[in-house]
């Protein structure tokens, strides 16, 4: 859809969470476990420890599946007071 | 409370009552079976509880889960059943637990189990040994107030002449003593506390600021504990006629029963001879023996073993009077720990033999 | 109106995760208030503290905190033992069920869980378990099944699957060699004692929640005075699995809940539909 000439496009996100970077040991496992899959791994960057860690995309619905299958507890999981659309290309 | 006529094995039970105790978990072996039978019929009875465990691994473990609530607890088999015991009794040594355990042995062999102890680790566990069913009684009481006053575990040394020893006894409850609050039990309600406790061999308390047990800092300061109970318990000893003896003759137990016996006739007779009977096998009563053989000529050692506390007085005396070792394993062919040698004629014989060798006596 | 601030990482627009927005609503805490310090020193993508999370959250969830006395076996999930704001018992390896049985026996108003790993429970302790469960003791135990002892490094255990290597199974686990897997749950099932077994794993979000709802029920069997009850939580121990972080999920599915398949193994109340309907 971001292909249409004139449409901003956009993610719905209803949820939120806060990553303590540096707790992450870098397993992956909330990366596959998050349903909308908008958890991914750092690829260079790396925490304190040498780890990398994941970093959150537009769209996530709060539905605790990365805290919940977290070995290190590195989530904190939060829902929006409503939901938001943010736009996929724009600028920062 | 009157006399009433128990069996040994029952006035253990009821003495175990009398102290307040409300768990008990044990695995049938002679001699000890009696008292697992007599705490089953009369645990629930008292609003207690007797589990009959699969095993000797799986019945100190109960104990020890009881005992961990508060709740006064025990268990207990024979010498072979112990040694299956052994590593829970030295880590619940570690982890505090004051659990009381029976070892009604076969003869006198475990002497070196029972104050030695045969788990790993730098624990000791206080022993006591009764001569008879009375006294069985008292020390029963006492061993539970020794463990709850040290939070360690406390063995009771008897054996098939004490389980199976009819006798009239008053089995009423003893005032020991006040004793510290169990503020360290568990019963789930400092869960969620934010100061939940916690009751482990691996450290005493919980660490908020960092993951892990300390094990440097809490070995150390078990070990503290250790030596401070080892210190603070009371030494018990039963000396006769020791002023101005000759021979001394140590023996505990039964077999301390039987000598006492023998050298009061020797005593009566005009021979210079007294008695130890050390109550406490550990601590062991040192000075008890150094100061009853002080004067000594000889020292002699009974057991019905190979010679295993002959090893303690030896260490005891330091060198300073001879020691010489009368006792040898005893039995019937059942093996249960009834011995020829417990008469009186024949321990007379082998401690007249000794007075004759010094020309002490008469 | 709620704004999410974004940020570039490595040329990504990404959301900055290092507060929470205004006006949104905490769902789930880092760590499980249960837990003391949230750090710790397993393995990265260890199995353990995701079965630890999802028990000390239904303990809450049931309301019964403060009846609630865990009892802990040896192995890595020990590290939890001096960590919890649960009243805790440490037992020697493989003896947590029978301290369980005399703190409940002694206690019988506490709610009692064990923790232990497949060598504790199933290798050094398997009849303490089985005559626990015969007993119908009111205790819930938990295994953290791993197939491997993960603790010493990676060697095989009771219930390592056929042809997975080990450090002392080099070639593989071979049946003949080494004997062939215990399925413990299948075992105690069968016991007149046991009111609630099921086995279930961490290794995705929906074996999450299907674990949650099963540790809830036996527990519920356990405050409802039904009897025994027993779950088993496979967990990922990429670690003693030689394996990478991010394939342990997948090998859990394709090794281990082959041999131990997940599902509810025994209900005997079965009151609750949602887990019963996964039988």
């Amino acid at each position: 859809m971001s292909g249409v000439p004139g449409v901003q496009a956009t993610v719905t996100t209803r949820g939120h969470v806060v990553i303590d970077v540096d707790a992450c040991k870098g397993c992956d496992l909330c990366i596959d476990a998050c349903p909308p899959r908008v958890l991914v791994m750092t690829t260079h960057e790396v925490n304190a420890t040498g780890y990398r860690y994941p970093l959150l995309l537009p769209g996530c619905t709060g539905c605790k599946a990365c805290s919940q299958i977290c070995p290190d507890f590195v989530f904190q999981v939060y829902k929006l007071a409503e939901p938001v659309e943010v736009p996929l290309e724009s600028a920062p | 409370m009157t006399a009433q006529l128990l069996e040994g094995s029952a006035a253990i039970g009821e003495a175990m009552i009398a102290a307040g105790c409300r768990f008990f978990a044990g695995y049938p072996m002679t001699p000890f079976t009696e008292v697992l039978e007599h705490m089953a019929k009369r645990l629930p009875e008292v609003g207690g509880s007797c589990v009959n465990a699969e095993s000797e691994l799986e019945a100190v473990g109960m104990a020890w889960g009881a005992a961990a609530t508060g709740t006064r607890s025990a268990t207990g088999s024979t010498g072979q059943g112990l040694s299956l015991m052994q590593e829970s009794i030295a880590e619940a040594a570690v982890a505090q637990v004051p659990l009381v355990i029976l070892n009604m042995a076969r003869a006198q062999g475990d002497y070196f189990q029972a104050t030695r102890g045969g788990g790993h680790g730098d624990y000791r566990t206080p022993v006591l040994a009764p001569m008879d069913v009375a006294e069985a009684v008292v020390l029963v009481q006492r061993a539970f107030h020794l463990a709850d006053e040290w939070r360690n575990p406390v063995l009771l040394f008897g054996d098939y002449y004490l389980a199976h020893t009819y006798s009239s006894v008053d089995v009423s409850p003893l005032d020991l003593g006040p004793l510290p609050p169990k503020d360290w039990a568990l019963d789930g309600s400092s869960s969620g506390s934010g100061r939940a406790r916690l009751v482990s061999p691996l450290g005493d308390t919980k660490r908020r600021d960092e993951p892990g047990y300390d094990l440097a800092d809490f070995y150390t300061r078990a070990a503290a504990k250790t030596a401070a109970m080892v210190e603070g318990i009371e030494r018990l000893a039963d000396v006769g006629w020791c002023d101005d003896a000759e021979l001394v003759v140590v023996a505990f137990g039964t077999a301390g029963k039987y000598v006492r016996y023998a050298v009061a006739q020797l005593r009566e007779e005009g021979h210079r001879v007294g008695y130890v009977r050390p109550v406490t096998l550990f601590p062991f009563p040192d000075a008890a023996v150094r100061e009853a053989a002080a004067g000594a000529r000889l020292v002699a050692v009974y057991e019905n073993n190979q010679g295993q506390m002959v090893d303690d007085v030896r260490l005891a005396l330091e060198g300073s009077v001879p020691t010489r070792f009368i006792g040898r394993l005893s039995l019937d062919t059942s093996g249960f720990g009834i011995a020829p040698d417990y008469d009186v004629d024949v321990l007379r014989a082998r401690i007249g033999g000794l007075l004759a060798e010094i020309g002490g006596g008469s | 109106m709620t704004e999410l601030r974004i940020q570039r990482v490595e040329g990504r627009r990404v959301l900055d995760t290092g507060a929470a927005p205004p006006g949104a609503r905490l769902v789930d805490d880092f760590t499980p208030s249960l837990i003391d310090v949230g750090e710790h020193h397993l393995c990265p993508g260890c199995g353990e503290p995701i079965a630890m999370r999802s028990v000390l959250e239904t303990i809450e969830e049931l309301g019964v905190i403060q009846r609630s006395i865990g009892v802990f076996g040896i192995g890595c999930y020990t590290a939890f033992s001096n960590n919890l704001d649960v009243e805790v018992l440490q037992a020697l390896h493989g003896r947590a069920p029978s301290l369980a049985t005399g703190v409940k026996r002694a206690k019988p108003d506490t709610v009692v869980f064990t923790i232990q790993g497949d060598g504790d429970m199933v290798n050094e302790g398997l009849q303490e378990v089985i005559h626990t469960a015969a007993r119908g003791e009111r205790v819930t135990c938990i295994m953290l099944n791993n197939g491997v002892f993960g603790e010493t490094g990676g060697h095989i255990t009771a219930t390592t699957v056929l042809g997975q290597r080990t450090k002392n199974t080099l070639e593989g686990r071979d049946g003949r060699e080494h004997g062939y897997p215990i399925r413990l749950s299948t075992m105690l099932a069968e016991l007149e004692g046991v009111a609630f077994v099921g086995r279930c794993a961490v290794n995705n979000a929906g074996n999450v929640a299907r674990t949650r709802r099963m540790l809830r029920r036996a527990f519920e069997a356990q405050i409802n005075d039904e009897g025994f009850s027993f779950v088993e939580i496979l967990t990922m121990c990429p670690t003693g699995w030689f394996i990478d972080t991010h394939e342990a999920p997948d090998y859990l599915e394709q090794h281990l809940a082959a041999t131990h398949a997940i599902g509810v193994l025994k209900d005997t109340a079965a009151r609750n539909p949602a887990v019963g309907s996964e039988a």
